[in-house]
């Protein structure tokens, strides 16, 4: 692979946000709601304020290397911070702001921080409650002094105190930093992030300067990002997806970042920006779906009818204009039409009417759900991405738009598929290496540069693009030796609403099975318009007739699955309606919502085996663990559901 | 011993001043009947004050004379130290004391935002013409109580409920905006009457959090009537408790909660 060598002058995000002060200096930079109104801050306004924080952080001691753990909600603050840190020739460490206190003194102890730099008091809360077993972090600094005024902690400061200090000692320090920075290379570590740790620990992904820069600026040119865009910053600033679009992006393309008021504003302040270049996983869609269909259903008649009638042109009319291809003028009129009665204002109320550019991913999205906002002509696409990629690897090119692939390699990329149809990819963006952890960096990138991203895929040979079928270690073989992929069959279970969560197991096992999570909002909603009375989520989930959603569901799949020939043997036999919610503070997800397989399997092992006992009934208890790290037990008598299962087309014969 | 006037701080380092209101053998009746009889007790700058008793001891009616809707036929009210006339509710509320209601009363049909904007009543005193046209000083006002407002909103965290209808809210919430609009008046005392009836544990949790926090950060004296023993022990510097009318207990949490009187009160022995 040829390193590219880079533009003079963007070899650092610092230099970069120097470069953007000349070239955009009065431009909107940040914004961020506060008191009910967006703030705004210009890019010399931002660089400002970074390089007094900067100043102040020399001031306190930080030193070049030294890693700086920033834990917060997506606030301009802490965008900045991470620069500043930067700018003192220190390496940012992005934490996962949920994380419960033990989560965090791993990542802490791990990534050797001196510095945390906190968003509020709940934060520095968890820390002082773990400080003696993090004897490494020496100061630490937070941004919103709600709350915080009874703190003595001698090395606890307020961040406007830090900035005041760095301000008055700029002079003296300033000049110092200038030339720590301008000593810094391209292959100078720009960021550290620790991956979600889908299995086991999480691992400290090492992203050197090339590494974001380059990505950002492949990706930037791939979808033409320009400097007038719009993003709304508010996925957890530890995921590399947003360190990449909020600060390698926004930087190198010199575009806005708008942060919400609170993460429950979020939907408010979505529509009140309008972002034009729009990401989030298919959870996010996916709720804001079922909230149109639920608002639908109490719609009077003849409003119902409109957006029925509109809908059902869009679907047939909507994803053949975004990709390009040929309308006749009837169809164009009738789209026209139901833009102006029902488009029009529906993506208004999302939030989404100026979106140029929508990338989905982190999980498969239900086809549904993607033609959805496709035909309401949201050019709505999936890539395809790892931290240890610095996130992309594939990306759907416009009007090449498809539900079942995840795109052509990203400008830069080259793929390759094991013999095992595990995938290979190389590029610029790869990691430099998981930090204190050789072990692990050599088994996952090989000497030449290649990494396994640990996903069983093949090149669809119609449209050259890439297509996941499951994690490559998930998929397994069931015990009559037929392929058995769980993703495969948890993706098509969530497609639908009242599904919110599916776990699927079979590997070695004569039939397949599934763990189920119903929707709350879809499911709450149905109750309420069939006058079922719940009082919990529990009474909720085993109620008769949910179970008997859930059967005719499960079989709707096993219909579907039953047409693919390589995957017939994976139809649901039995299924449990779990009696809660899978839950990250339970460590049965990881914090970007990715179930824990192993987890669930070993937490609810009395539940599997009643299913493949032939049992009905289970009587269990389950552990949970309350916001506040309480711990409780619940118990819960769960029903086992059979399913009808189709014949399979290629198995018969040999039965 | 903390009935004197010196001001004292407290273990979690609040200081609680000298006398702010001072209520002197105060008895209320209503018709032949005695709602209170001959009750003083006093409430210090600063402090988290609880009066707790059975039901129909005469508490609601307590705060009822501090927030002058009821008017004592004996005894007197001094607020700094003043003894104050009888004076109607707005004038109480103009000398810096609003409330909070144990049956919630907020403007239904209108936002959060406006109904938190009525408890800046007292601070706005453009004219009508002005208000109506939106010009000048109306316009000024609006925009800085609009500032103090959302302060409010971003302390009490309903950010997200601001432009939604009162009606629509849950019954927690209903009680959260509430206090915004009491708070709104940037009260020296807030009476709260019941804040966390009918409401789950977490919300309880949520309310005491947001009653200890602005009685932290703006120095608010607090005045509450509260029927949850554990939320009243752990928020409140003193407690006054009433039985039938009269004051039986007065002190801090652990004095109250050794008190014969109390217990029996509690307990119910019968009255004779």
């Amino acid at each position: 692979m040829i390193a590219t060598a880079p533009q003079e002058g963007c070899e650092t995000l610092p230099k970069l946000l120097a470069r953007n002060v000349l070239r955009y200096p009065n431009k909107p930079a940040y914004r961020e709601k506060e008191f009910g109104i967006w703030q705004c801050w210009t890019w010399s306004q931002a660089a400002t304020e970074i390089e007094d924080l900067a100043c102040g952080l020399a001031d306190m001691g930080l030193e070049p290397g030294d890693s700086v753990a920033i834990i917060g909600r997506n606030r301009p603050a802490l965008y900045w911070a991470m620069i500043s840190a930067q700018m003192c020739g220190a390496i940012p460490v992005p934490l996962y702001q949920d994380a419960v206190a033990e989560e965090m003194i791993y990542v802490l102890d791990n990534s050797h921080a001196r510095f945390v730099i906190a968003g509020d008091q709940e934060q520095i809360d968890k820390i002082h409650e773990v400080q003696d077993q993090i004897p490494r972090v020496e100061q630490m600094i937070y941004h919103d002094p709600r709350g915080m005024r009874k703190y003595g902690a001698p090395n606890l400061s307020d961040m406007a105190k830090v900035r005041a200090k760095g301000r008055e000692k700029r002079a003296e320090i300033w000049p110092r930093l200038q030339a720590l920075q301008a000593a810094k290379t391209y292959d100078d570590t720009c960021v550290m992030l620790y991956t979600s740790g889908t299995t086991g620990r999480p691992k400290g992904v090492v992203l050197s300067n090339r590494n974001i820069i380059e990505t950002s600026k492949n990706s930037a040119e791939f979808d033409n990002l320009r400097s007038d865009e719009d993003i709304l910053a508010y996925l957890p600033m530890a995921w590399v997806g947003d360190f990449i679009f909020s600060v390698g992006q926004a930087l190198w393309t010199g575009f806005c970042v708008n942060c919400p008021e609170s993460a429950e504003t979020m939907q408010t302040d979505l529509r009140e920006i309008g972002p034009t270049y729009f990401f989030a996983p298919p959870r996010v869609f996916e709720n804001q779906l079922t909230e149109v269909m639920i608002r639908m259903e109490d719609a009077s008649r003849s409003k119902k009818w409109l957006f029925h009638y509109y809908m059902a042109q869009a679907k047939a009319i909507g994803p053949r204009l975004l990709d390009g291809e040929s309308v006749g003028l009837g169809d164009r009129i009738k789209y026209f039409l139901g833009n102006l009665f029902v488009y029009g204002p529906l993506k208004n109320t999302l939030g989404l009417s100026r979106v140029r550019v929508g990338y989905t991913a982190g999980e498969a999205i239900g086809p549904e759900l993607f033609s959805f906002y496709r035909s309401l002509g949201i050019n709505l696409k999936q890539l395809y991405g790892q931290t240890e990629a610095s996130v992309f690897i594939t990306q759907q090119p416009d009007g090449q738009v498809r539900s079942d692939t995840v795109g052509v390699p990203s400008p830069g990329v080259e793929l390759k598929m094991a013999d095992s149809g595990e995938v290979f990819y190389r590029s610029p963006g790869v990691f430099v290496e998981y930090f204190n952890n050789p072990e692990s960096t050599a088994s996952t990138k090989d000497a030449d540069g290649w990494v396994a991203t640990g996903d069983a895929g093949f090149i669809d040979p119609e449209s050259g693009h890439l297509r996941i079928i499951d994690r490559a270690k998930d998929v397994g073989k069931m015990s009559d030796g037929a392929m058995f992929a769980p993703k495969y069959i948890e993706n098509k279970l969530k497609f639908f609403p009242n599904i919110l969560e599916a776990v699927a197991f079979g590997n070695d096992r004569d039939m397949c099975t599934a763990f189920l999570n119903i929707d709350m909002t879809a499911v709450g909603n149905w109750a309420e318009r069939n006058n079922i009375a719940y009082s919990s989520y529990q009474e909720l989930a085993g109620h008769p007739r949910v179970l008997e959603i859930m059967r005719g569901h499960v079989e709707d799949v096993n219909v579907s699955v039953a047409t693919d020939p390589m995957l017939s043997g994976c139809q649901v036999h039995r299924f449990v309606v779990l009696h809660k919610q899978l839950d990250p503070d339970d460590g049965e997800m990881t914090r970007t919502q990715k179930v824990r397989r192993i987890v669930v399997e070993k937490k609810f092992s009395d539940i599997l085996t009643a299913m493949y006992d032939g049992k009905s009934e289970i009587f269990t208890e389950t552990e949970v663990t309350y916001e506040d790290g309480r711990k409780g037990k619940i118990k819960a008598t769960l029903t086992i559901v059979d399913a009808a299962v189709q014949p399979a087309q290629k198995l018969e014969a040999a039965e | 011993m903390k009935d004197s006037v010196e001001s004292y701080v407290t273990d979690d380092g609040r200081t609680i001043g000298g006398v702010m209101l001072d209520l002197r053998n105060i008895t209320l009746r209503f018709g032949g009947v005695e709602a209170i009889k001959d009750i003083s007790f006093n409430i210090r700058e600063g402090e988290i004050r609880a009066i707790i008793g059975p039901n129909g001891a005469g508490k609601s009616s307590m705060l009822n004379i501090i927030s002058g809707f009821y008017k004592p036929q004996e005894g007197e009210v001094l607020f700094d130290g003043v003894a104050r006339p009888p004076m109607p509710p707005y004038q109480v509320a103009r000398q810096g004391i609003a409330r909070t209601f144990q049956n919630i009363a907020l403007f239904e049909g209108m936002s959060v935002l406006d109904n938190v904007m009525t408890g800046r009543m007292n601070h706005m005193n453009a004219s009508i013409f002005s208000q109506a046209m939106w010009f000048g000083k109306a316009q000024r006002e609006e925009v800085e109580n609009r500032e103090a407002v959302e302060r409010i909103i971003d302390f009490l965290e309903i950010q997200k409920i601001r432009k939604t209808p009162v009606s629509r809210l849950p019954y927690g919430l209903k009680k959260r905006v509430e206090l915004a609009r009491a708070l709104a008046a940037e009260p020296r005392l807030l009476l709260l009457d019941e804040p966390m009836a009918g409401m789950n544990v977490e919300e309880k949790e949520d309310m005491s959090r947001f009653i200890l926090d602005l009685n932290d950060e703006f120095g608010t004296t607090i005045a509450l009537i509260e029927h949850d023993m554990g939320v009243v022990m752990d928020l409140s510097d003193r407690v006054v408790v009433m039985d039938y009318g009269r004051k039986i207990g007065d002190g801090t949490p652990d004095e109250v909660r050794g008190n014969q009187g109390v217990i029996d009160a509690y307990l119910g022995v019968s009255h004779d």
